[in-house]
């Protein structure tokens, strides 16, 4: 019985530590995750979405670079002339916290850029790759 | 008698120059424009483009804009119904016709009494306004639109618009 206690307050502790520890970063990785039923995602992969150059969506937004930039670490610039924020994460600590956030600007961009919305395998790979930028 | 024309020519001169630089500085005071303080409008509104201030369009003109957001100039900028409800409220409080507007009736002005303008760039007094600024301009690589207003009036976020 008192064995059994142990256990379970055990495992209870592991839980509520891996709560604390996972980020809201990692609860969205956790969310494309398991919505892609992805093995783990790529930051090669999320590179190559990042630079590549779609035909689907906006003639004048071929691909995320055209106002992100080509230097994660640098600031972008949207066709109205707003500067856009470094989309690395080491230099724009506040970034992918929010997850509403997150998933607003994949709507918009991904019909901008795409001309379709992303996949939860596309947003994981794209999320790995800045996070590590 | 002799009339002193040295002083008075200096007195003159300097009467002359305060006016000129009073005037001026009246005239500055004549572009503004309250920039939006509301951190959800500036959120949402100042993410693409400059957050406009809202007594630049009247009130009709935002509620038709918020009520398209799916085509907001060419781009879905659609929000969940609650943002879109709350920032269409603030727009309309603070929009050029909603009185206390001391700027707004001038740019206002020559806009039809039913219509809901969506471009400020199209405003007839907007256009009489930059009719001096040369196409070259405009298109130069740190303009490149009519909405990048910061190109020029530096102190536009402050809702300063002066030259």
């Amino acid at each position: 019985m008192k064995n059994m206690l142990v256990v379970t307050s055990g495992i209870v502790a592991m839980i509520l530590s891996t709560a604390t520890l996972a980020g809201p970063r990692e609860d969205l990785l956790a969310q494309y995750a398991a919505a892609a039923k992805a093995t783990g995602f790529s930051a090669a992969r999320g590179q190559a979405l990042h630079t590549q150059s779609f035909s689907g969506g906006k003639p004048d937004t071929p691909s995320c670079t055209t106002c992100h930039g080509k230097d994660t670490r640098g600031a972008g610039r949207a066709l109205t002339g707003k500067t856009i924020e470094p989309v690395a994460a080491s230099v724009t600590p506040t970034r992918y916290t929010d997850p509403a956030k997150v998933e607003k600007w994949f709507k918009r961009n991904c019909a901008e850029v795409l001309g379709r919305e992303c996949t939860p395998q596309e947003k994981g790979d794209w999320l790995t790759f800045v996070i590590g930028q | 008698m002799r009339i002193p024309y040295r002083p008075l020519a200096i007195g003159l001169v300097t009467l002359a120059f305060s006016a000129l630089v009073l005037a001026r500085a009246q005239a500055g005071d004549r572009h503004f424009f309250a920039p939006v303080a509301d951190p959800v409008v500036k959120e949402e509104c100042g993410s693409c483009h400059l957050a406009f201030a809202p007594s630049m369009l009247p009130a009709r003109s935002w509620q038709r804009m918020m009520g398209e957001l799916d085509n907001h100039f060419g781009d879905n900028a659609s929000l969940d119904a609650a943002t879109t409800e709350k920032i269409t409220s603030y727009l309309v409080a603070n929009a050029g016709d909603a009185g206390g507007q001391r700027y707004s009736s001038k740019l206002l002005k020559g806009v039809a009494a039913g219509a809901a303008p969506q471009r400020i760039t199209e405003l007839p007094k907007w256009v009489s306004e930059h009719r001096k600024v040369p196409d070259w301009e405009w298109r130069h690589k740190e303009v490149r639109t009519k909405a990048n207003c910061v190109a020029c009036h530096t102190a536009a976020e402050q809702g300063s618009y002066d030259e």
